[in-house]
């Protein structure tokens, strides 16, 4: 019977045996990616989650140098140059732009004879805007800091080792957790303003006390579920003492969900933060804060919305990068989606 | 194959138990009073059907799980005493472990060379980092992969690749005892070979015992010298390999035997075969006596009250039942099914 | 004996970040009034592939037939809307898959869930659906039916889920149904009492069986027809007894060398070198050309054509060429008459 598909291209001699190479097979083609290789490149991938970012570090930028940008303080009071709108230099020529230092069609510079332009305006103080609200911004973040670091030192480390020795231990301490979790926020830092003062001291002893339980219990359940992993059961096989078993291999595999439980901390205690300012239990005046900013500006809303405005936008945009950010490296980091 | 006489026996189990509590205050008696041996160089299997407790017997052999009750003797040492961390590092070295399945049996976070070094690092078994590397080499051409495998992750090998990688990892500390926990079960009917052979050449070269838990009884009776039968949490025949498939003796073993699906359509054909009514009972309320009562044709009333012996009822054959046991079989009509 | 369903060069291609993985490449198939056809393949062989792409339930976006198609009572069923799907899938052709402890709805009554499958294709009142569906029970073999009816999954064992399952997928008498690893993930003793069901409930009700497995030993025991895939393609088909006694292709070959059998006993099993071709980068030739011991010239550059080497086998080989030299199958093999 002779097998013909294509014109008679096949001959004779076609049909000697071939070397075969079963090696060939073996062979892994493509480049080697390490788990973090591969989830960054997933992540770059991502656009709202890249624009997130380049936004956040354009906003830790101007916190850093913002205040240093002119030559006014947070707390440099001149009456006659109070409820100023925002006038920028350059921009202030397009009249649709928030930027042209007029308020109901009337230009309040000429009218105030103020010399100075003011970037984001004054408020009723006369007191520079530009200048507080970065220096608003730097406590926003430093708070976002130290959230993250308790979450990072004392979340980790309680959630681990409540679920790497597990039974008395762990009994005892999820117990505590729970009660913890069973007092408002709101009482504890009310607490903490009777014994300290209000200010970010107290704001700060309240996230320590409180703001890691959530971290550890994810940083418990992924542990937990860890453990009885077969890779795990293999290096106890090997004899890896308990240091090795929790460092090279609970830990580097619960890395991916520690990362993004930190990105949805942080706007929590940035928010925390602003609504205690907002409501007054928070930052006092003269110290500005993003939160206490808004509270400020919202009594003149209406007539002077600038006010409210500028630090709205920025801790918005805080909160909304943060919170895209998280989910792109969830996103990222989430090995169903590997191939 | 080497005559039980004069081996030398490297693994003694007497009486083993291992309970969990579940729930508050009931026990699951995963395994419930096993003992059987294991001869230096050979291949035990030993089979069963989930919930039997045959994973947990190999986890509690190399104190994985400690024991509840019972001993495991390795080489004259009892291997759930109380120990130095320095003598249960030395006896991790001796008994090695692969794993089931091979998606989970490696960090996805760590290189092949780490994997397979680690055993090396854990017992400092290289001077310096090149000898760390050469070994790891050696290591991967041992199983059939190459110096290129070294920097790669896991996720981008095959099942009978990765498994190949755990089977590296454990001989990395050059161990005397292999157990073997469902090595295959996860893979390709055409991959099964390539690492079963091996396993089996890894055996010749090194003098190597295995302890190879299945529930595959073709493979099992391949690749075993002797093997022994689970049945929820108790061991229910142990016979060398030829002569339990020829002559097996527990009434659950010839059901089980009947069971397997041969790739012979004549054969499948004609056969008669005995099918099972009813499924395996909770292993956290097992039935009182014989646990196998329930399911069992031959069962009478003296299974339900008696829990049957271990009695060697044939040349190092071990069995647990009734009907082999003098004191007791005038209550059977019938001796098979 | 009339064909109940075809699979004409059926093309099916998944799009992954990684480019187009070409899962299925020209597959032919026919299904018998009352058959039971087995594919036979590994991982990556696309047997299952197949089967979903013939039910309509391949992963959309990322999958879709390319080209061919899937006859059944006269339609193609590739050109189908969802909707006209929906109405097959369960009354004409059923499905059931591998791990009977995801198959089934955890917050349903398993009443419920054969209800729900008998109201949605047929018009009948609730209390006539309650009775078939306690009928069925009966006939897969669950004692006490009436009462189990109101039970819930988690309830019963892994071998009574499956037969449950089973129960679903034929509660409306389909005229195919196709079984993907029904028994793999189930003990050796369950597994037996289920394959027994189902060739009981064939000879009952004629219904048509797709069963795909990789244990050949299943295959012995249920299949009248065999199609062995490889590479997403299948190599060879052929009534049961050809297959196993007359197999002329190498990866057959292989496949029945490697498995150990439990009435005989070789020294060393056969294996196959080398892993399967990844089809994101399929091989131009044959697929099976890299792991083949036989392997041409001629093999790793032209798929073979489909040879028959009677009316009912079939075989996509190059060494089946006059031009080839001729090629004597493995001593292992060689079964015939030497069993128990």
């Amino acid at each position: 019977m002779t097998l013909l598909n294509k014109n008679n291209e096949i001959t004779q001699d076609m049909f000697e045996p071939a070397v075969m190479d079963s090696n060939e097979s073996e062979v892994i083609a493509g480049k080697s990616t390490s788990f973090l290789k591969d989830s960054f490149q997933r992540l770059v991938r991502n656009k709202a989650a890249v624009i997130s970012a380049i936004i956040l570090l354009v906003i830790v930028a101007l916190a850093l140098i913002g205040p240093m940008m002119n030559k006014y303080g947070i707390d440099d009071q001149n009456v006659t140059r109070q409820n100023l709108s925002a006038k920028i230099p350059g921009l202030d020529k397009i009249h649709w732009l928030p930027f042209d230092g007029f308020e109901n069609n009337v230009n309040l510079y000429k009218t105030q004879h103020a010399k100075a332009d003011f970037w984001f305006g004054t408020d009723d103080l006369g007191r520079d805007l530009w200048t507080r609200t970065w220096k608003g911004t730097q406590i926003s973040l430093f708070i976002a800091v130290v959230a993250a670091a308790v979450d990072l030192i004392i979340g980790v480390a309680y959630g681990g080792i409540s679920a790497y020795f597990g039974g008395k231990v762990d009994n005892i301490l999820q117990r505590i957790v729970e009660v913890i979790l069973g007092i408002p926020n709101l009482v504890i830092i009310i607490l903490m303003i009777l014994i300290l003062r209000p200010g970010l001291i107290s704001i700060i002893v309240a996230i320590a006390l409180t703001g890691w339980v959530n971290m550890s219990r994810i940083v418990r359940a992924q542990m937990l579920r860890l453990k009885s992993e077969e890779y795990v059961l293999a290096s106890r096989t090997l004899g890896a003492s308990h240091t090795r078993i929790i460092s090279r291999h609970l830990l580097p595999n619960t890395l991916g969900q520690i990362i993004i439980n930190t990105m949805f901390t942080i706007p929590s205690a940035i928010f925390f933060e602003a609504f205690l300012s907002f409501i007054g239990l928070g930052i006092k005046d003269p110290v500005a804060s993003l939160g206490s900013l808004i509270n400020r500006g919202f009594g003149v809303l209406q007539i002077h919305p600038y006010q409210v405005v500028f630090p709205g936008i920025v801790i918005s945009l805080l909160l909304i990068c943060f919170n895209i950010l998280g989910d792109g490296l969830r996103d990222a980091f989430d090995p169903k989606l590997r191939q | 194959m080497v005559k039980a006489v004069e081996q030398e026996k490297l693994i003694e189990v007497k009486n083993l138990k291992k309970h969990f509590k579940v729930d508050g205050k009931a026990t699951l008696q995963a395994v419930d009073g096993v003992s059987f041996h294991i001869y230096r160089g050979e291949t035990f299997g030993l089979v069963g059907e989930s919930g039997c407790g045959k994973s947990t017997t190999g986890r509690t052999l190399n104190r994985l799980y400690d024991a509840t009750d019972g001993e495991v003797i390795f080489d004259g040492e009892n291997v759930h005493g109380k120990k130095s961390s320095k003598q249960l590092k030395a006896l991790n070295r001796k008994m090695q472990m692969i794993f089931q399945d091979p998606y989970a049996s490696l960090n996805p976070r760590m290189a092949v060379e780490d994997i397979i070094a680690e055993g090396i690092d854990i017992h400092n078994l290289a001077r310096n980092k090149r000898e760390r590397e050469e070994k790891v080499i050696e290591l991967l051409e041992t199983v059939g992969l190459s110096q290129q495998h070294a920097s790669r992750y896991a996720h981008e090998f095959s099942g009978g690749q990765r498994q190949r990688i755990g089977i590296a990892r454990a001989l990395a500390v050059d161990p005397e005892f292999i157990i073997a926990d469902e090595p295959i079960s996860a893979l390709d009917v055409s991959i099964q070979a390539q690492v079963v052979n091996l396993m089996q050449k890894l055996q010749r070269e090194r003098g190597l015992t295995y302890l190879f838990i299945a529930h595959d009884l073709s493979m099992v009776k391949h690749i075993s010298d002797r093997v022994g039968v689970m049945y929820l949490g108790k061991m229910a025949e142990v016979a060398e390999s030829e002569e339990l498939y020829g002559n097996p003796l527990h009434p659950y073993t010839q059901a089980l035997l009947s069971a397997i699906p041969v790739p012979d359509p004549n054969f499948e054909r004609n056969r008669e075969r005995i099918i099972l009514k009813g499924d395996v009972p909770s292993p956290v309320h097992p039935p009182s006596g014989c646990r196998f009562r329930t399911r069992c044709p031959l069962a009478t009333e003296v299974c339900a009250n008696v829990v049957p012996r271990w009695i060697e009822a044939g040349e190092d054959h071990w069995v647990a039942c009734h009907v082999y046991d003098e004191e007791y079989n005038h209550n059977f009509k019938q001796k098979s099914i | 004996m009339e064909n109940i369903l075809e699979v004409n060069d059926l093309h099916v291609s998944f799009e992954t970040h990684r480019g187009e993985v070409k899962a299925v490449r020209g597959v032919n198939l026919t299904l018998q009034k009352g058959e039971a056809l087995a594919i036979v393949g590994e991982s990556g062989s696309g047997k299952s592939v197949t089967t979903r792409a013939i039910m309509g339930l391949l992963p959309k976006p990322a999958g879709r037939v390319k080209s061919g198609g899937v006859l059944f009572n006269e339609r193609d069923l590739t050109k189908l809307s969802d909707k006209q799907m929906q109405r097959l899938r369960g009354s004409e052709i059923s499905m059931i898959f591998q791990d009977p402890m995801t198959s089934l709805n955890p917050t349903m009554t398993i009443g419920k869930q054969i209800m729900e499958v008998i109201r949605r294709h047929q018009n009948v009142s609730r209390a006539d659906a309650k009775n078939r569906a306690i009928e069925l029970l009966g006939l897969v073999g669950i004692p006490n039916p009436e009462e189990r009816i109101k039970q819930y999954p988690h309830q019963f064992s892994g071998g009574m889920r499956q037969r449950v399952i089973i129960a679903i997928a034929l509660a409306c008498n389909p005229h195919v149904l196709i079984a993907d690893e029904p028994t793999t993930a189930l003990d050796v003793t369950i597994q037996a009492q289920i394959l027994d069901l189902m060739k009981d409930l064939q000879k009952k009700t004629n219904t048509s069986i797709i069963l795909i497995t990789h244990d050949l030993g299943v295959v012995a025991n249920m299949a009248q027809r065999v199609a062995v895939m490889y590479g997403g393609k299948i190599i060879e088909t052929g009534t049961v007894d050809e297959i196993f006694y007359e197999p002329k292709h190498p990866y057959t070959w292989g496949l029945l060398s490697s498995m150990p059998r439990v009435n005989s006993k070789n020294s060393e099993l056969f294996a196959i070198p080398g892993t399967p071709p990844d089809l994101s980068n399929p091989p131009k030739g044959c697929p099976f050309a890299a792991r083949c011991p036989h392997v041409m010239k001629v093999c790793t550059e032209v798929m073979p054509d489909y040879s028959a080497v009677s009316d009912t086998h079939q075989i996509a080989c190059w060494l089946q060429d006059e031009r080839a030299p001729k090629v004597e199958p493995p001593e292992e093999i060689q079964i015939g008459g030497d069993h128990e």
